[in-house]
């Protein structure tokens, strides 16, 4: 499934998880009742992949709760279950057990159909990788979720060219990918993650193909669009990058160990 | 909870079209060699069905040729290879015959009887002799064969019966005799001249026989001049002309038991013998002791047409097999470009493109690119019904009906080619399909 190690392997038998040596540490408070304003609301979610006789528990249990205007950092090492944790988060994958419910959508039981509109709608998504199409201009890869929204070709050409107005890429909107910087293709994957006016920015290592000074102007656009009220969550395992956000929730071993404030502290899950 | 909201926006198909579009535009050399395949197999089943069509309204044209709705009656018995029993005696076909079935009451659904009597001559004008076929016939002949005249006129009622010495000649004969001008001319013919009235315009040759190359005469003439007249006006065929296309099965029949009745009982008990009992007595009389038969332009066709129809079925067989491996080739191609593109896949349904319109996708490049090949296909194949002709001397009929279908065709084989495919890419998993490389 995946070219990165998604946790320990534990054997069937064996997997009932209570006497996990982490368990301690772990937020295991449970999520308050899920308020209007809570765009994250996981509650008990667990992801366990089968590979022919092992059993993989990518997740155990993990509860979390993220709230409209929040900037949360999401850390862990390769293999600590956080790119399964950013799967889920951003409906590209359902949890095994457990419930999610995203900007007030339960969607755990939702179609293949439904999820691809709730990402549509809810999500916007900032890759690694940029994931840009590279024979797409600029603003026709910033407009392709618009597409899927059935939004009309005037419109969606407009709301493209405006959101990429607003990651300082208005003099490049006919540029192909391959003719940009990876700062700037970077950017245009932000405006793409934009467009759609989404309740939850979605950012997976977004630095980590970029050179320090492109790495500040993503990190510094990241900041202004959280100033500006946006919510976002920013996977990483760079914990210098994880500090620009207010809040950061370590993962390790499929389990969420702690969360932090900005000062250190330790804060409850959704606390 | 807010699940109405969650309603799947609806993707125009004009939208998804242009995706696909794109798609085929931005892979261009892999777009061509795709079409490759439909384009070839679309063309040859073009072709080898526009050839055998063509060869087919080529035999047709030419047994059509002889006239319109035309029965003929013939003497003897066909089967038997032209060996006719009974040759000058009661029952061979006579003049008595023709007359017999020019009358309404016996044959209501025949309109025009043209007897012909055919014997070979030597024309001579001045120097120049030929030796061509000589027609003898009623005016009516020009009408049930579809001739038209080139210059002057035809056969007269008034030559009938005068037994005029006048000849109507074929544009062949008229070279081959040399004449400058055709009307007006002095030809003799048996010892006797006769004078050119008119000249037939040009048929075309019609199969073996040049049928621009005879003499028309009446045939009176023929009976008091050139003597060929038997002691009972035996005539060699009768041309008859249904009075429409769907009155010619009942014109057969007409003529069929006329014609059997006069036979079996001697050649006087025609008048007042209804349909009706006419076809009785036909029905009564065994087809094997008759001695005559009709063909009918239709069946003569269908003979002619079987043997070329079923090399075209098998032609297209084996051009159909072409157009299924490029079937085939368009398939291997989509499931290459869907492997290609499992990021692209992967961020379109990311970025919340349903399965459903993943598949149609897909599903509408495969068909674009069979529907352009299916296009090419059969614009190379006009070119080719417009080549071939004058290369191999075939005819290549290319009718609209076959066309459509053609295309057709190209869609269908694109929608099977593009069903697998499309749904294996509608299936990939976005996490699995970002993650590739």
């Amino acid at each position: 499934m995946s070219d990165e190690p998604l946790g320990p392997f534990t054997w069937v038998d064996d997997a009932d998880g209570t006497d996990d040596p982490a368990t301690g540490d772990v937020a295991t408070t449970p999520a308050p009742p899920v308020a209007g304003h809570a765009v994250v609301a996981l509650e008990g979610i667990s992801k366990t992949y089968a590979t022919g006789a092992a059993e993989v528990h990518a997740l155990r249990d993990v509860s979390l709760r993220i709230d409209r205007g929040e900037y949360v950092a999401v850390i862990g090492p390769s293999g600590s279950g956080k790119s399964t944790l950013m799967n889920i988060l951003g409906c590209l994958d359902v949890a095994t057990s457990g419930r999610y419910e995203l900007d007030g959508v339960d969607v755990e039981d939702l179609s293949e159909t439904d999820l691809a509109a709730v990402r549509n709608t809810r999500i916007g998504f900032v890759f690694q990788q940029f994931n840009l199409l590279s024979t797409l201009s600029a603003w026709r890869n910033v407009e392709l979720p618009l597409v899927y929204a059935g939004v009309p070709r005037a419109e969606r050409r407009e709301r493209a060219h405006a959101a990429l107005d607003r990651v300082g890429l208005a003099g490049r909107v006919d540029h192909r990918p391959s003719e940009l910087s990876g700062g700037q293709q970077q950017r245009v994957a932000i405006a793409r993650a934009l467009v759609t006016d989404p309740a939850l920015i979605l950012a997976d290592e977004p630095t980590g193909n970029l050179d320090s000074r492109s790495s500040e102007d993503v990190m510094a656009l990241l900041d202004e669009l959280h100033a500006s009220g946006r919510t976002i969550v920013l996977i990483t395992h760079d914990l210098e990058v994880a500090a620009a956000a207010e809040r950061s929730v370590t993962v390790r071993d499929g389990v969420v160990l702690t969360a932090h404030d900005q000062q250190g502290e330790p804060v409850g899950a959704g606390a | 909870m807010s699940v109405p909201a969650l309603r799947t926006p609806r993707v125009r198909p004009g939208e998804t079209l242009a995706i696909a579009l794109e798609s085929v535009r931005t892979h261009r050399m892999r777009s061509l060699l795709t079409v490759l395949g439909i384009w070839i197999g679309i063309a040859s089943v073009t072709l080898t069905v526009g050839l055998g069509q063509g060869a087919q309204q080529k035999v047709a044209d030419q047994i059509n040729s002889l006239g319109s709705n035309l029965l003929v009656v013939s003497p003897g018995s066909s089967t038997t290879g032209g060996v006719r029993a009974g040759r000058g005696t009661a029952t061979t076909l006579t003049l008595a015959d023709a007359q017999a079935l020019a009358d309404p009451t016996v044959a209501p659904d025949v309109a025009h009887v043209a007897p012909v009597r055919t014997t070979s001559g030597v024309l001579t004008s001045g120097s120049t002799t030929w030796t061509t076929s000589v027609t003898a016939t009623t005016p009516e002949w020009l009408g049930v064969r579809a001739r038209s005249l080139a210059e002057g006129r035809f056969l007269t009622a008034q030559d009938e019966t005068t037994a005029a010495h006048v000849l109507v000649l074929g544009g062949t004969t008229v070279s081959e005799l040399g004449l400058r001008t055709g009307v007006g001319s002095t030809v003799t013919l048996g010892g006797t001249a006769f004078t050119v009235v008119g000249v037939l315009a040009d048929s075309g040759s019609s199969g073996s026989t040049d049928e621009d190359d005879l003499a028309v005469t009446p045939l009176s003439t023929a009976e008091a001049v050139l003597g060929t007249a038997g002691s009972n006006g035996s005539v060699s065929s009768i041309y008859l002309q249904g009075a429409s296309g769907d009155r010619l099965s009942a014109a057969y029949q007409e003529a069929y038991a006329a014609l059997a009745t006069r036979h079996d009982t001697g050649a006087t008990t025609t008048a007042g013998a209804t349909t009706g009992t006419a076809r009785a007595a036909a029905a009564a009389a065994s087809t094997s002791s008759v001695d005559f038969s009709i063909t009918s332009q239709q069946s003569l066709v269908q003979a002619a047409t079987s043997t070329s129809k079923t090399l075209t079925v098998l032609l297209a067989g084996i051009a159909g097999i072409s157009l299924l491996v490029g079937g085939i080739g368009v398939m291997n191609i989509m499931l290459v470009s869907v492997s290609e593109r499992i990021r692209e896949i992967g961020l379109r349904k990311a970025l919340g493109a349903p399965p459903a319109l993943i598949r149609r996708q897909f599903l509408a490049e495969a068909c674009l690119l069979a529907l352009a090949g299916g296009v090419l296909g059969l614009g190379t194949g006009y070119l080719g019904a417009l080549l071939l002709p004058s290369l191999i001397d075939q005819p290549v009929t290319i009718s609209l009906p076959a066309s459509l279908g053609a295309l057709g065709v190209a869609l269908a084989v694109g929608v099977v080619a593009g069903v697998y495919p499309a749904s294996r890419a509608a299936r990939l998993a976005p996490i699995d399909a970002l993650r590739s490389d």
